[in-house]
């Protein structure tokens, strides 16, 4: 695994001692409140935090910045969830739905961005397009961060990990495939990939936004006893990974295909670049759905009796997961390239879209909790 | 495979092509192709439902070519576990025709490679000066390499590589997969199947008391695996649990008995349940003594003697009920008693009935509706509330307990059924209380309900006095004379003659009493003239209630009562009463149960596993997961360094030709070779063409 070269080694030393720092706040504060395990995972959230400052030093800043916009929200809150709508940037800046709101507009925006960059090959929209979309994943991953403490203020049992229904589940897609790209972006100096993948992110932003104002689906709901497993916080990011990256690899498909009938090939990155950073995503993608996998997998065992039971969710997920080892196989020992393979990320991405939502909209079984 | 006489390491040709195909990738991604396809069938065919549904939903013909194939239970079907059998084959063989070679490729360093095939490799580099040998091993041992050097006819050369976990990385994910495929066989039922096959078992079809379920039909308590379910009530235990098998059913003695002492649900202030928990002892099988205690929860379940013990569902367990039986057709009342979860008969108006009691649920939380502030007029356009709305993670709810509700149905002779839904508590409305109760003739469609009104005492037995003086058509006569006089009292019919008015009334009470409103709206179409309908209907209206006031009088009378006046609460309570009384001729078999009183008796369903697999299973993935990540993200890398002559030659391979080898070797070039020609050799063109073989 290569790491990107620390360019400031200060801000990493700053960003470890602050982790540290919060780490040790946090326990000295709440210790009594844990349990063994509980303190045992504090700390390794810690090292984890530090390694991933180490190994992508953009996060030396991302972190701190959505920590320090979480707890001024709760600063603010000062315990009353009223305060919600009274304080005036509680209201329009910083509960949890007011960033999802600023999140939505910011993906739309970065894409209109990157959208104009890639026609108009403007190397200053295409970087104003990524700190858009920077900007778009710090209001999101305050926003969960927000809503996971506003859920303790509605009632010291409903609050959860805000990875539990299909609303919370979709922010945390349009983090974490953001993220994903922007890591892409720097690593590739491919700016113009923005566009293609900020589509995917859009096309969830759209699906928020309607689940929000039809569905009311927004509002923060207590768990239902099945979901309340340790696993689940730890099997669904895990999950979000996967989705994430086979995203960005269909979508990456879709501009390798223009690119090879001459459709902005001279304004997107190489047919080769795009084919081999769909290749980094799906291989990323496919370790963790197959730890996601893994994790469901022990979490089913403890909640229904049985590891696996083909229940439709699970045989989906199956499908999902051997169709991309299908993929890495003739990619990387029958050594393909090219046309077939970025197809086959496309309809992939559909079979990955039909295991996460179709599942829950067409078919019945044991997971139906994310039901639309 | 291979026949007797050839000797393992020289199968036969038909063996080797045998071999050859299903140790090849082609063969392994159409297994995996297939295994998809067969996966889908099962998740978009719902499984294992009971067979009567499938063929009512796809007809005779269908069903008899579904059925052989296993359709209905696909996933353990003969041939797809032969399917996979064949993907564990396949894998299998792809380890030991790739291991050997990967291993001795691990091992070896080929530290002879001459300068010509250094110079044919992809990534490579010369430079006139050599290199600080010291200087090259400090780095190669800095950079993570193991290397050896070999030195002849003056050419100093270091063969080094790193990353050898790469192709371990191969060995662990392949072997994963047949590791977490023996788990699954051990945890799948292969050797009841087998013994099915063999005719030693067979599933039980008929609906039995467990205990008459014959021998050939039962697995004993020493079965390998197992997963089955079983519902035991509250001061119940049970032995056995049943396995689903297709058309019918497995018993499987369990090697203790399990006793539910009680089973509890807390709610969330919601509404929605916060938590299942079953307190349960463990009883010794033959002394019947408490061997453990425990409580098992959703996601805490309980282990003893190596069987597993799940919260799977609840439900009631046969609650003793207590019932008000009111005769809809003489108004009289007597108890009843009865049982939830079972079937008793009765007599109702001297035909025989069943009443088949369901479920009695002890809370009903129902979300009334928009509360006050939803509806209210401040939020102007829908955009604007939905704005207002989203912006709160918290939403506004209108709960509310309804209480206590028992369910049931009553089918006659003929077995045509009738289902209600009376709940218990009397339920507010607009600060009136009332008796609900639902009804419907199909389970498909939704209850109709029907509201009560209750009296001061908050019972419903003035209403059923009301309802009884306006369906009696004896007292008729008497009541459309007090009509009629209390009519001309107020002077409000006075042009009309009060006989006349007597007889109307009657009539109009003839018609209410033979189907209520509906009869006599019918009564009206048949009779009136449609453009006076209208008012006719308005008078009749009129004339209703006033018989209604005089029917209430009258009733009260009867009953030894004084009449109540006519005031705005009485006077609702008796509309109300028309309506009901209306309501109630489409109610079914003439009897209202009135549900007086429980004792709850719960039921916990549990699902019980026995699983030696599992272990094996978790085995496998973490080898999975290990081999996944040292196959991605290991680079197998070898390093040559060659000083020759005055010259250097570095060279570099990697099992992955992308640009993370052309980064490296960038790197490695930069470090190693001599600075005194830069630039030398062309940089290394970037890996473009289709690559990526391995070795
Ligand atoms: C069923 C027969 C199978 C065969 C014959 C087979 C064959 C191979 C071979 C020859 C490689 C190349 C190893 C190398 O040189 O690096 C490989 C790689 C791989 N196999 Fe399989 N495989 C099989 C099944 C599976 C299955 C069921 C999976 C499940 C996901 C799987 C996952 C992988 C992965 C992820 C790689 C990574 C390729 C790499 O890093 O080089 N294989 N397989």
């Amino acid at each position: 695994m290569t790491t990107l070269p620390a360019k400031r080694p200060v801000g990493a030393i700053a960003f470890t001692a602050l982790v540290l720092v919060a780490a040790m706040i946090s326990f000295s504060r709440y210790r009594g409140a844990m349990d063994y395990y509980e303190q045992g995972i504090l700390f390794a959230c810690a090292a984890g935090l530090i390694w991933f400052g180490r190994f992508w030093p953009a996060m030396q800043r991302f972190l701190p910045l959505c920590g320090a916009i979480a707890l001024a929200a709760i600063e603010l809150y000062d315990r009353n969830l009223a305060r919600g709508g009274s304080n005036f940037f509680l209201k329009y800046l910083l509960t949890s739905q007011s960033l999802v709101m600023w999140m939505c507009v910011l993906f739309f925006l970065a894409t209109l961005m990157y959208w104009i960059g890639l026609l108009r090959r403007s190397a200053s929209s295409l970087s104003i397009a990524s700190g858009l979309t920077w900007a778009a994943a710090t209001a999101s991953l305050s926003s969960s961060l927000v809503r996971w403490y506003e859920g303790y203020l509605i009632g010291p049992d409903v609050g959860h990990i805000p990875v539990s229904n299909l609303y919370e589940v979709f922010v945390l897609f349009c983090l974490i495939t953001a993220l994903m790209y922007l890591y892409y972006e720097a690593r590739f100096a491919a700016r113009s990939m923005g566009a293609f993948v900020l589509l995917v992110i859009s096309a969830a932003v759209g699906f928020i936004l309607w689940y929000s104002f039809d569905r009311g689906a927004h509002e923060i709901q207590p768990l239902i006893p099945a979901l309340q497993s340790w696993w689940m916080k730890i099997h669904v990011p895990a999950n979000f990974v996967g989705y994430g990256a086979f995203a960005i690899a269909a979508m990456l498909g879709l501009a390798q295909l223009l690119v090879s009938r001459g459709i902005l090939a001279s304004r997107l990155p190489s047919y080769d670049t795009l084919g081999e950073v769909s290749y980094k995503a799906i291989a990323i993608g496919f370790l963790f759905f197959t730890i996601a996998t893994i994790l469901g997998a022990m979490w089913a065992a403890d909640a229904w009796g049985g590891y696996w039971s083909w229940d439709p969710k699970e045989t989906w997920a199956l499908i999902v997961w051997l169709n991309y080892a299908a993929w890495l196989h003739v990619r990387l020992v029958k050594g393909w390239r090219g046309n077939v393979l970025a197809w086959w990320s496309v309809i992939g991405l559909l079979v990955t879209t039909f295991a996460f939502l179709g599942v829950n909209m067409f078919l019945s079984g044991l997971h139906s909790y994310g039901g639309l | 495979m291979t026949t007797k006489k050839s000797p393992r390491h020289h199968p036969a040709p038909f063996g080797r092509a045998l071999f050859e195909l299903f140790s090849s990738m082609r063969f392994a991604i159409s297994l995996l192709t297939v295994l998809s396809i067969a996966s889908v069938i099962g998740t978009v065919l719902k499984q294992n439902e009971p067979y009567v549904n499938y063929r009512f939903e796809f007809g005779d013909f269908w069903f008899r070519i579904f059925e052989p194939l296993g359709l209905f239970d696909v996933y353990h079907t003969s041939w797809f576990l032969l399917l996979l059998a064949f993907l564990m084959l396949s894998t299998s063989l792809c380890i030991w025709r790739h291991v050997p070679g990967m291993l001795r490729d691990i091992r070896g360093w080929r530290e002879k490679a001459g300068r010509s095939s250094l110079r044919l490799m992809a990534h490579h580099a010369e430079a006139d000066g050599e290199a600080n040998r010291e200087h090259v091993l400090a780095h190669l041992t800095q950079s993570g390499f193991r290397f050896r050097i070999r030195e002849h006819d003056r050419v100093w050369q270091v063969a080094a590589k790193r990353g050898a976990w790469q192709k371990l990385g191969y060995l662990f994910a392949h072997a994963a997969i047949v590791v977490i495929c023996i788990g699954g066989l051990l945890d799948g039922n292969l050797p009841l199947k087998l013994m099915e096959l063999a005719g030693y078992k067979a599933p039980e079809t008929r609906d039995m008391p467990q205990g008459q379920v014959p021998e050939i039909s039962r697995l004993s308590a020493s079965n390998l695996s197992f997963r089955g379910n079983v519902t035991v009530p509250e001061g119940a235990a049970a032995d056995v649990v049943f396995l689903n098998a297709g058309k019918g059913y497995f018993v499987q003695e369990l090697p203790f008995a399990i006793r539910l002492k009680a089973f509890h649900v807390d709610y969330y202030t919601t509404g929605q349940p916060k938590r299942f928990a079953s307190d349960i002892d463990i009883l010794d099988r033959q002394s019947g003594k408490i061997r453990q205690s425990g409580t098992v929860e959703v996601n805490k379940p309980m282990v003893v003697d190596g069987v597993a013990i799940y919260q799977a569902s609840f439900g009631d367990g046969g609650s003793p009920l207590s019932f008000a039986r009111w005769d809809l057709g003489n108004g009289s009342a007597a108890p009843l008693d009865a049982r939830s979860q079972a079937s008793s008969a009765l007599t109702i108006a001297g035909q025989p009935y069943t009443l088949e009691t369901g479920d009695l649920r002890v809370f009903n939380i129902e979300n009334l509706g928009k509360t006050e502030s939803q509806q209210s007029a401040v939020t102007v356009n829908k955009f604007e509330q939905a704005l207002s709305q989203a912006a709160s993670v918290k939403g506004e709810h209108n709960l509310r307990n309804l209480g206590p509700s028992v369910q049931f149905k009553l089918r006659d002779a003929t077995g045509q059924a009738v289902e209600y839904l009376n709940y218990l508590a009397p339920q507010p409305l607009d600060d009136h209380l009332y008796l609900v109760t639902g009804m419907r003739r199909e389970v498909a469609q939704p209850f109709t309900f029907i509201r009560m009104p209750l009296d001061t005492e908050g019972k419903v037995d003035t209403f059923m006095r009301v309802h009884h003086a306006l369906l009696d058509p004896q007292q008729y006569p008497a009541i459309a004379k007090a009509t009629a006089d209390a009519a001309f009292r107020d002077g409000a019919f006075s042009a009309t003659n009060r006989a006349q008015f007597a007889e109307v009334t009657r009539s109009v009470l003839t018609q209410f009493g033979s189907g209520g409103f509906p009869a006599l709206e019918r009564f009206l179409d048949g009779k009136v003239p449609a453009e006076q309908r209208q008012t006719v209907a308005q008078t009749y209206l009129k004339i209703l209630q006033g018989a209604a006031v005089e029917a209430f009088a009258q009733a009260q009378r009867q009953a030894g009562l004084a009449p109540l006046p006519m005031d705005e609460t009485n006077y609702r309570f008796l509309m109300d009463s028309l309506v009901a009384t209306s309501n109630l001729f489409d109610y079914g078999p003439a009897v209202y149960l009135q549900p007086t009183g429980f004792t709850q008796v719960q039921a916990s369903g549990f699902q019980l596993t026995r699983s030696p697999g599992k272990t094996v299973v978790y085995l496998g993935s973490v080898l999975l997961v290990m081999g996944i990540f040292c196959m991605f993200y290991i680079r197998e890398e070898r390093l040559w360094v060659r000083l020759e002559a005055g010259r250097t030659l570095i060279a570099m391979t990697s099992n992955r030709r992308n640009a993370d080898l052309d980064h490296a070797f960038a790197a490695h070039r930069a470090a190693l070779l001599p600075e005194s020609a830069p630039g030398a050799m062309p940089k290394p063109k970037p890996a473009a063409t289709p690559d990526g073989e391995p070795t």
